[in-house]
């Protein structure tokens, strides 16, 4: 690392640990979090930026370079996995070619992947439960593994006898698309993480480490859908507290052990139904918080620190999501009031994005300026504050808006 | 208990079961298909819409109660299908072309549906071209327009040139929704009305087409 970058690295990563940790830093920190972006940036399309992960690295690499962030995610192994789905035949979402358009960015299915009867087989076992129930249905690569041994039931002579499913043509099949997907999978990381230390060498620390997600929202997006979720609420109450409870000792721990190998210590955790209005306040209490919460305890006393998206507008749960460690995790806000989060989270918690996605796609530089100004006004004193787009930049912000964002924190965000 | 006003509980308490339950032993009776529809459905999910502009209820209690009331409903709808007479006008429903998000929608459907309108939802991902040919064939009211994305939003306004286009613009209404729109855009892309959320779009329907006749 030349001098240069080692000095700006160390610079940048104080900025940030300093608004995490609550001081005033010797400006407001600007980051980037983002998806398609830098692709769009650098004149690709969406379906290049998920196909071409070479040049999806050239793209992050120039805007990283262009934008000059204090901090930035390393987005690469979240956006360029085209080719490991078509490998994997992944049935969770349609992507660019594969059921949206080739500029589109890819999208999420919505369905039932486990049904409300089904609970009990998961809280029992969930290893065996995803391996011969749920991950047959979420990709065609893991059919196979419809006839995946129980060894927990079989053990001593067992074992030996279980070793007959893997003779079956179908697991061989599986066994070979999985290893075609991690394959891509590879390349993906491969040329990622040298980016990343490349970028540190440059001085441009990567918050992306670990990601993971609330308990309610992994069973609501990706086992029972939002609408069985929300009437698994009313009819299946315990059960669906018994697994959230199950769900956040088995995503903490990979949480944790995933994170030990990745060179950001920081978490991302997008949330998407604890928001205003999609639950009640009493309903949050109940099925939402008391999980997510424990889950941030356990990654900060892990050494973590959470980077909370709080999607949508989340006014009325501040008083409650204030009941965490100070000074510990970020909160990114998208559309909830800043000046009322700085109000009644300001000496607990960092706070995050803010800048609207309209604003940033259809407004004009100036008028970005200004609403910067204003944010860093209101919600800079006493530190804790990182602007960035409300959820990242959007895939189709201008770019002059983008570096309008930027210059304002350049120019307002000075320690006074 | 009355039916009607066991009926009017069951679809606002969102019991499904006892919605269906009731709904059966009404007909058994001989009470008007109609009369469960108008005087107990109806203002079930009046009081519904009330209680989540109140914030008493939030989404998972609408969904609970529109799954009630499109239960019970379904028992109702084949006894009035040739006479059309339960529908307060025609609602062509959909998200927009390039979107594959359809929460907000299929909740905004099943409360049109409870304020007696009859919906024709074309589902998610929905190009012009198949708004315009529903709108036309069922002689629609009002067509609704859903888009999570910014990136979608576009396909809003081509939806609405394309009603243009063919002629449709003056007979049919344009409501828009969903998470990135505003009331600017709504009038940017000359829409009739934007509604925020499931119960100001029935609201904003029944402003705009209230009363008009059943899909053809």
């Amino acid at each position: 690392m030349t001098a240069e970058g080692a000095k700006l690295f160390e610079e940048r990563s104080q900025r940030i640990l300093d608004a995490v940790e609550l001081r005033e830093p010797d400006r407001v920190p600007f980051s980037t979090h983002w998806h398609f972006w830098p692709a769009r940036y650098a004149g690709m399309t969406c379906r290049e930026a998920m196909y071409e992960h070479a040049r999806f690295d050239a793209a992050v690499r120039k805007a990283v370079l262009d934008l000059e962030p204090d901090s930035f995610a390393l987005m690469q192994p979240g956006v360029a996995l085209g080719p490991a789905f078509d490998e994997m035949g992944f049935r969770m979402l349609e992507w660019p070619g594969h059921g949206v358009g080739e500029d589109s960015s890819y999208q999420y299915i919505d369905r039932e992947y486990m049904t409300a009867d089904e609970y009990d087989d998961y809280i029992l076992d969930p290893t065996g439960f995803f391996l011969r129930k749920y991950l047959p249905r979420v990709a065609e690569a893991f059919e196979g593994f419809a006839g995946f041994p129980d060894f927990p039931a079989f053990p001593y002579l067992g074992i030996a006898h279980s070793t007959s499913a893997f003779a079956t043509p179908e697991m061989a099949q599986s066994f070979e698309r999985l290893a075609a997907a991690g394959q891509k999978i590879n390349e993906v990381f491969g040329s990622a993480l040298p980016m990343a230390l490349e970028m540190t060498e440059h001085g441009f620390p990567t918050v992306f480490g670990s990601f993971s997600m609330a308990p309610y929202d992994y069973i609501a997006d990706y086992m029972r859908g939002s609408r069985g979720a929300m009437l698994d609420m009313f009819r299946h109450e315990e059960k669906m507290i018994a697994a959230i409870d199950k769900a956040r000792a088995v995503i903490v721990r990979g949480t944790i052990e995933r994170g030990a190998s990745l060179p950001s210590k920081t978490v991302f955790i997008p949330l998407h139904w604890g928001l205003d209005g999609f639950m009640s306040g009493e309903q949050f209490e109940k099925f939402y918080w008391p999980s997510l919460r424990d889950l941030m305890v356990e990654l900060i006393d892990a050494g973590m620190t959470p980077l909370i998206l709080w999607e949508g507008d989340c006014e009325s749960r501040l008083e409650v999501i204030g009941e965490i460690p100070a000074g510990k995790a970020i909160y990114f806000f998208e559309r909830t009031d800043p000046f009322k989060a700085k109000a009644v989270l300001g000496d607990t918690v960092c706070l995050r994005g803010f800048v609207p996605a309209s604003l940033l796609t259809t407004g004009k530089p100036s008028q970005v300026e200004d609403y910067c100004k204003r944010l860093i006004d209101g919600c800079a004193p006493g530190g804790g504050l990182i602007v960035d787009g409300s959820i990242g930049i959007p895939d189709d912000a201008r770019v002059e808006n983008v570096f309008a964002m930027r210059d304002a924190v350049w120019k307002y965000g000075q320690a006074r | 208990m009355a039916v009607l006003e066991e009926l009017r509980e069951a679809v606002l308490t969102g019991d499904k079961d006892r919605a269906v339950e009731v709904t059966r032993l009404g007909l058994e009776t001989s009470i008007d298909p109609q009369a469960l529809i108008d005087d107990a459905m109806i203002p079930a999910m009046d009081e519904v819409g009330r209680r989540f502009e109140e914030e008493e209820y939030f989404v998972p209690e609408l969904l609970l109660s529109a799954r009630a009331m499109k239960a019970a409903l379904e028992l109702i709808r084949p006894l009035l299908a040739d006479t059309g007479a339960s529908s307060r006008g025609c609602i062509v429903i959909g998200t927009v072309k390039g979107d594959l998000h359809d929460i907000g929608k299929n909740l905004v459907s099943a409360m049109f549906e409870g304020a007696g309108f009859e919906v024709v939802d074309l589902g998610s991902d929905v190009s012009p071209e198949a708004f315009v040919a529903a709108a036309r064939e069922k002689s629609a009211d009002l067509v609704g327009l859903s888009a999570l994305l910014t990136v979608t939003m576009p396909s809003m306004k081509s939806t609405i040139e394309a009603l243009e286009a063919a002629g449709l613009r003056d007979r049919v209404k344009v409501l828009v929704g969903g998470a990135p729109l505003s009331t600017d855009y709504a009038v940017e892309i000359k829409a009739d009305a934007y509604a925020p959320n499931a119960t100001a779009a029935v609201r904003a329907a029944q402003e705009l087409v209230g009363g008009r006749a059943p899909c053809r």
